[in-house]
């Protein structure tokens, strides 16, 4: 039974990368069984595939006659080529579509000349491939705009975008100045509007100044009163319980009792005037509902219409068990955040993903390699290291090349006291020797014989 | 000839005997120059230090003026005296070592368990770590990580190596297993970083750190008394017990012991005994016997900065006591060389003592020469004044102290002698106000000359000031190819290229010394036996004569010569180029307005420096890499970076954008300067609209354009007016603008290149700029003031209907906003809305504003012509020109800020509409009113103040990113590594596709391969 279900859903997915429509591929589904990736009409038609259907199915899956080439074929084609994964990808969706004018000659000539030019697209060995990165991302950056602020989408959501933003990131700063995060949203969270809102204010922080009418200390009877806006608690589906009980946390023997206009009562025994007055503050200040720190929530539509939230302020650890946050498509802009939830290789595509995503806002075009190659840079030894003195410039083995950047005479003070050797390996040394460097042509040396 | 070639820098401090030993002369004498104006033997700038006179030579090395490098000498400091930049280390190795035998105050491996067993013995030999061994660990409740291994370290001893670091030895027959402590682990650590090659600056930092918690040395301490080795006593120590007996025996010698004392066996049978969480007594086992030590107290130390030590307590308490440089120099030099590993440093390298200086190296004199003023008197450099200065004291220290003087003035002549040592090293010591010259400006010490920009490293190592460059102000010339640059005779004549006289070069260097200084000559020329000669007026005939195979002569450079040219700020590397040489007359560098983009120029005054190459490897590294062909296509984002701008686009919009039929005449003129040799077949025949009746054959506008592309050239895409297409190198459809031809985008550029390669699109580039050039000269092409205007009409309804129709919704909207009945958007506030509101709305009327300008000016307008052909400007500048400014804005919002409730006091306070925040209604060509223009200002301040800001923000972000990423190479096996070796990435961008020659942006061109193939 167990197995049975893994081929049918094998060959769902099959099919469904095939192309085939979702409603023939359930019409055949358990029935079909790849065999070679080819099927006679008859065949088929005993599986009582509808005659429309079953033309589809064979015109997709190639019938085998002179001069068309079995889908299968072109993968397997595909796959064997010396191309990379993403051009792979894309020949076998275009292929597809044009598989009716294929022929197996045709097929090879195409993977000839892709693998062709594909070497020729190939960098140069000994290339200084970082230098061009660090060209790439900062000589834009003269471009950028300075506005800390900007909208994410319709939100009211603040965001540093722009050459601050790229700074941040390449800092590796533990927190961003502007951490958000968006929060994707599983089963019917993701459908339900209200569902979703009400998410919402799980986690969007809420104190009793929120949703105070009026909160004052009365000398007079030693208490604090707190009366509350009804419309803000059912806005945010806060019960009354639920205060009260949270109210209680404020400090020891704090007594709540709900007078019938509404109004709190708090109090404590035996206080000082000033001690009203702190729990007053406190009672303010005390939060009720959602996670502190998370200043806001909206709940938006994406583009694939399901519901989603943006939040202002970032607390992953905390939404993760949350039920109805789909925490696997969950994300935020804190890459500190990143590395200890998820780890170094999604702290990886996040920095890559920020960074592209901010020279896109600003209207910029780089090559994602450089941006790429920045952050495998920042990540390659297991942890997050800055840009600069305290990070990958800081970290070289070199001790003129640290000089040379900054902190000099601490750097050979240290240097000395050590004892290094400086091997003159990087660029920096060697220019400071007044040697050729070893990169690009000046790696490579001719011997006369 | 082999060149030698530096493999290394050591780095390393200089002990007092090493001082000695490389001293060329100990200097005494605090003057400089003599009576007789020579120098002053054992001064400070005697002869055995080097020369920086003409004329004379070094006495050590006997060389002359920049043959001798200088050399070193000394002084013997009086005192010694602390080195102000190890002053913090020195506290930090004074605090972490014991006060009286100079160990390190860290613990030696202690004693676990032991076990006898043959099976766990064959295991260590083996060198594998067994089950049952985890087993025993965990029996002893010691977790013992998975992943260790042992290795033999010498005999009948064995080291456990993983997270924890554990000793195992065999000792009277049994296995002994002991915990490697703290002074092991970290060692092992320091030589565990070194290997990886990260710095080990860290674990050191924790030595000292974990080192001055101590506060009882646990190796050292005064004799109390003996007992006698072996037996029960022993026994019980061994097992780490505290006998009852063992205990009596201490109290009877009268030292106390509290309840539950604990005893730690060390290696090497050493006992701690401690008491109440602090080592109290040290137990040795020596001559059979065992001696009972008291474990020596840690005073505290106190670092008052710069250079003062305090050492606290004692038997009177708060006593302070300070440490003099002797004594911190001897406590020093009292520490172990085996210890000193664990600061990170080899005995042999640096010792802790050498950082206290008893002998003071004096650079040589070409490290601080004088210079001579024109009143003939010498100014001495900074370091010298400041080595004046430590003599005399030093001087007045021996005499004083010769002199038996009081301890006071000893003390405080002590303290000006390491002031003045310290300002030597660096003159910016917190504390410590800086050492000043007789003029008052503060001296340049050591630390000043090597720090910053302008400093040794930066300013002088990294960078240096170059020979054979020029620079001058550029101007446009369209003429000349993309990859040429106009020089300027005056600056070809002074620029030169050093060429070796061989057969096949004689004539014409013989015939280029003949032209003397005249332009294609030459400056110098060097005779064979190495005699530098300059040519002048009087001699250039027989030099010109004279010049034989051999000979080396600098000659001026000339057209087709290749040089680099470059313009600042160097943001990226097309921001040096190698162009040919073109020698024009004039004063200014003359650049092809295509080359602009890459180097950011404009011609407003801008100016670029040129820089001759001098040896033939650089020559031929410039012609492969370097020129401008080749690098059309940036490698920022894989598309070309030198394309098309201004009226080059224009005049081949003008040209494309409407049918045209030209006679023979007219095309060969448009086409002037091209090389072309056939028009091809007309048309058609019409009859001229200039001419007579006589039908003549006409060519088209697209048969025109198409004569500059490439034959064969296939392509279609989408420009800025409709599809354009291209077939069999003929433009069938389309009008060609900036998606065409314009730099950054310019699909035929990019096109070109993949297909027809680095010349053609030279060519093609050359030639569009050319063509249309010759076409907006022929139909003239003007922008002017009149071209703002607009019919009356058009006036009228962009003022009422655009402008004032959004002024009256703006007052509605504050009119619903005051009566509360605005509904206030999510995550808002109301004030917030109708803030946003507003903004729209005035953001809707200038937009509409402009579409009624654009409309009126008509696409026959110069203005809107540029914007549409993306030549330069946009409609946005033209709308503000000729329609509506629209909102002024400060950080994205309407103006706000002034006085209370108001921006001026031209309004009410609390006035919430358009004028009144910054809505500039009027045109630029009507002229703002004066609150407009006020409001202008202001947001333009805004983007002034930004660019100021971001120039800095980013110049300093590209120079730490450069330096982040300056090593990483692609290696042959393709991965990404830096200098230690490490991979960086295993497939560079995990395509290993250089973004420069995939197809525009991608690596492979998918669709293309497919129409191509089908």
């Amino acid at each position: 039974m167990e197995l049975r279900a893994t081929v049918e859903e094998e060959v769902a997915r099959e099919l469904t990368r095939m192309g085939v429509e979702g409603g023939i591929a359930e019409l055949i589904k358990g029935e079909f069984i790849p065999a070679g990736l080819t099927a006679e009409f008859d065949e088929l038609l005993e599986m009582q595939v509808g005659e429309a259907y079953a033309e589809d199915i064979i015109r997709m899956l190639g019938r085998g006659e002179e001069g068309e080439v079995k889908l299968g074929d072109i993968e397997v084609k595909v796959d064997k080529s010396e191309l990379s994964g993403k051009i792979k990808e894309e020949l076998k969706t275009k292929l597809r579509d044009v598989r009716m004018k294929l022929s197996e000659e045709k097929l090879d000539a195409i993977l000839k000349k892709a693998e062709e030019k594909y070497e020729e697209a190939k960098v140069e060995p000994r290339e200084a491939v970082g230098i061009v990165a660090a060209q790439s991302i900062g000589e834009p950056g003269t471009q950028m705009t300075l506005r800390t602020f900007h909208y994410a989408g319709v939100g009211a959501i603040y965001i540093t975008l722009g050459l601050p933003r790229i700074i941040e990131i390449v800092d590796a700063r533990k927190k961003p100045s502007t951490p958000a995060m968006k929060i994707k949203l599983a089963g019917e969270y993701a459908l339900d509007r209200n569902k979703a809102r009400e998410l919402a204010t799980e986690i969007e922080e809420t104190y009793i100044r929120d949703i105070k009418s009026k909160i004052e200390s009365s000398t007079e009877d030693m208490c604090v009163w707190v009366s509350l806006k009804e419309k803000e608690l059912e806005r945010k589906f806060i019960k009354r319980e639920e205060i009260e009980e949270k109210i209680k946390e404020v400090g020891k023997d704090v007594l709540v009792e709900t007078m019938e206009d509404g109004k709190l009562r708090i109090h404590v025994k035996r206080m000082s005037f000033h001690e009203l007055l702190k729990l007053e503050k406190d009672l303010s200040d005390k939060l009720v509902k959602g996670i502190e720190g998370i200043k806001r929530a909206i709940v938006r539509r994406d583009a694939d219409g399901e519901y989603m939230l943006y939040t202002e302020g970032s607390a992953l650890k905390k939404v993760r068990r949350m039920e109805g946050v789909d925490f696997s498509r969950t994300t935020t802009n804190n890459i500190s955040e990143i590395v200890d939830v998820f780890g170094i290789e999604a702290a990886r595509n996040v920095i890559i993903k920020e960074m592209m995503d901010t020279l896109e806002e600003q209207g910029l075009d780089v090559d994602a390699r450089h941006v790429t190659l920045i952050a495998d840079a920042m990540t390659m030894d297991g942890e997050v290291k800055s840009i600069g003195r305290h990070g990958l410039a800081g970290g070289k083995v070199s001790a003129l090349s640290r000089a040379a950047f900054e902190v000099t005479v601490d750097n050979l003070l240290g240097a000395a006291m050590y004892g290094e050797t400086d091997e003159l390996k990087g660029v920096t040394e060697n220019v400071i020797v007044g040697q050729p460097i070893k990169l690009g042509t000046g790696a490579i040396e001719l011997v006369a014989r | 000839m082999r060149t030698k070639k530096i493999k290394g820098v050591k780095f390393g401090l200089l002990s007092p005997k090493e001082i000695r030993k490389m001293s060329a002369s100990k200097i005494i004498t605090a003057d400089t120059y003599g009576e007789d104006g020579f120098p002053i033997e054992m001064g400070l700038v005697n002869q055995w230090l080097g020369v920086i006179d003409p004329g004379l030579r070094c006495k050590t090395c006997g060389g002359r003026m920049g043959e001798c490098p200088g050399h070193f000498g000394h002084i013997e400091l009086a005192a010694p005296v602390i080195h102000i930049g190890y002053a913090k280390l020195i506290y930090r190795i004074l605090n972490a070592t014991c006060r009286k035998c100079g160990r390190v105050l860290l613990r030696e491996a202690y004693f676990l368990f032991s076990v006898s067993d043959v099976e766990l013995e064959s295991d260590l030999k083996r060198e594998v770590i067994s089950e049952k061994w985890h087993k025993k660990f965990s029996d002893n409740d010691i977790s013992l990580p998975s992943n260790v291994s042992v290795a033999k370290e010498k005999n009948d001893e064995w080291v456990i190596t993983g997270e924890k670091m554990f000793i195992i030895r065999k000792e009277n027959k049994k296995l002994n297993i002991y915990d490697a402590g703290e002074k092991r682990s970290f060692l092992r650590e320091i030589e565990l970083q070194r290997e990886k090659q990260v710095g080990i600056g860290e674990a050191v930092k924790r030595v000292f750190k974990e080192a001055a918690k101590s506060s009882v040395c646990p190796y050292c301490g005064d004799y109390l008394f003996s007992i006698n080795a072996g037996g029960e006593l022993e026994n019980s120590l061994n097992k780490c017990l505290m006998s009852k007996k063992l205990k009596k025996i201490f109290e009877t010698g009268g030292h106390l012991l509290s309840k539950n004392p604990s005893v730690i066996k060390e290696i090497d049978n050493r006992w701690l005994i401690t008491d109440k969480n602090k080592i109290s007594y040290i137990v040795k086992k020596g001559d059979n016997k065992l001696n009972i030590h008291c474990g020596t107290p840690q005073k505290d130390i106190k670092y008052e900065k710069p250079t003062t030590y305090m050492e606290i307590g004692g038997e009177e308490r708060e006593k302070k006591r300070r440490l003099m440089p002797t004594d911190v120099r001897e406590r020093l030099e009292r520490i172990p060389d085996e210890d000193i590993a664990l600061f990170g440093m080899n005995p042999k390298n640096a010792r802790p003592e050498w950082m206290v200086l008893t002998v003071l190296p004096v650079p040589p004199v070409t490290v601080r020469p004088s210079i001579t003023l024109e009143s003939g008197q010498r100014s001495e450099d900074d370091l010298t004044h400041k080595l004046v200065d430590i003599i005399r004291i030093n001087q007045r220290f021996m005499d004083n102290r010769d002199a038996g003087a009081p301890q006071l003035i000893i003390e405080d002549l002590w303290e000006l002698l390491q002031y003045h040592v310290s300002t030597y090293y660096d003159n910016k010591i917190l504390r410590l106000p800086p050492a000043r010259h007789r003029s008052g400006r503060p001296l340049k010490a050591m630390t000043q000359r090597l720090k910053g920009k302008e400093g040794r490293f930066r300013g002088s190592l990294s960078g240096k000031r170059v020979n054979f460059s020029a620079r001058t102000v550029i101007s446009p010339n369209p003429n000349i190819d993309i990859d040429e640059v106009g020089v300027p005779e005056g600056i070809a004549k002074e620029l030169t290229i050093g060429v070796n006289v061989t057969e096949r070069n004689l004539d014409l260097m013989k015939e280029v010394v003949r032209n003397g200084r005249k332009h294609p000559g030459a400056n110098y020329v060097r005779r064979t036996d190495g005699r530098k000669v300059k040519v002048t007026e009087s001699n250039y005939e027989v030099l010109a004569e004279e010049v034989d195979l051999g000979w080396k002569v600098e000659r001026h450079i000339r057209d087709g010569d290749i040089v680099l040219f470059n313009r600042q700020p160097s943001l990226h590397r097309v921001s040096i180029m190698a162009h040919y040489v073109r020698v024009m007359p004039g004063k200014t560098f003359r650049l092809n307005p295509a080359v602009c983009p890459p180097y950011n120029a404009d011609y407003d005054g801008d100016e670029m420096n040129l820089h001759v190459l001098q040896t033939e490897e650089a020559r031929a590294e410039a012609k492969i890499l370097l020129a401008v062909q080749h690098n059309i296509i940036s490698p920022r984002f894989g598309r070309p970076i030198i394309g098309g701008i201004h009226d080059c686009v224009t005049g081949l919009f003008l040209l494309t954008w409407t049918k045209r039929k030209f006679k023979h005449k007219e095309a060969l003129e448009i086409l002037k300067g091209i090389d072309i040799d056939d028009l091809g077949e007309p048309t058609g025949t019409f009859k001229s609209p200039s001419g007579t009746d006589i039908e003549v054959p006409y060519w088209t506008e697209k048969q025109i354009f198409s004569m500059i592309l490439p034959s064969g050239l296939n392509l279609q895409f989408q420009g800025k007016a409709g599809d354009v297409i291209i077939r069999g190198g003929e433009l069938i459809s389309g009008v060609i603008d900036e998606a065409a031809i314009g730099s950054f985008k310019g699909r035929i550029i990019d096109k070109v290149f993949r297909q027809y390669g680095e010349e053609a699109t030279k060519r093609f580039i050359n030639d569009s700029f050319r063509l249309a050039i010759n076409y907006i000269l022929r139909v003239g092409f003007s922008f002017g003031i009149s071209d703002e205007d607009i019919p009356v009409e058009g006036k009228k309804q962009i003022r009422e209907e655009a402008v004032h129709g959004a002024e009256l919704k703006v007052e509605e909207l504050i009119r619903a906003y005051e009566a509360e009945e605005l509904e206030g958007l999510p995550g808002r506030s109301l004030e917030e809305t109708l803030e946003l509101l507003i903004m729209q709305e005035l953001g809707r009327a200038r937009e509409e504003a402009g579409e009624i300008a654009e409309r009126e000016l008509g696409m026959e307008n110069a203005g809107v012509l540029m914007a549409k052909s993306g030549a330069r400007g946009s409609i946005l500048n033209l709308t503000q020109m000729a329609a509506c400014v629209g909102q002024q804005s400060v950080r994205g919002e309407r103006i706000s800020r002034g006085y209370q409730g108001r921006t001026l006091p031209h309004f009410k306070p609390g006035d919430r509409s358009a004028n009144a925040h910054g809505f500039v209604r009027a045109s630029f060509k009507d002229g703002l009113s004066p609150t407009e223009y006020f409001f202008h200002a202001v947001g333009g301040r805004e983007a002034l103040v930004d660019t100021a800001v971001r120039t800095s923000q980013s110049g300093y972000f590209q120079r730490r990113l450069i330096n982040a990423l300056l090593d990483l190479e692609v290696k042959n096996d393709e991965t990404v590594r830096e200098t230690r070796n490490t991979v960086v990435q295993f497939k560079y961008g995990e395509d290993g596709v250089d973004p420069s020659k995939g197809e525009y942006g991608k690596a492979v061109d998918v669709d293309e391969i497919i129409r191509e193939v089908i």
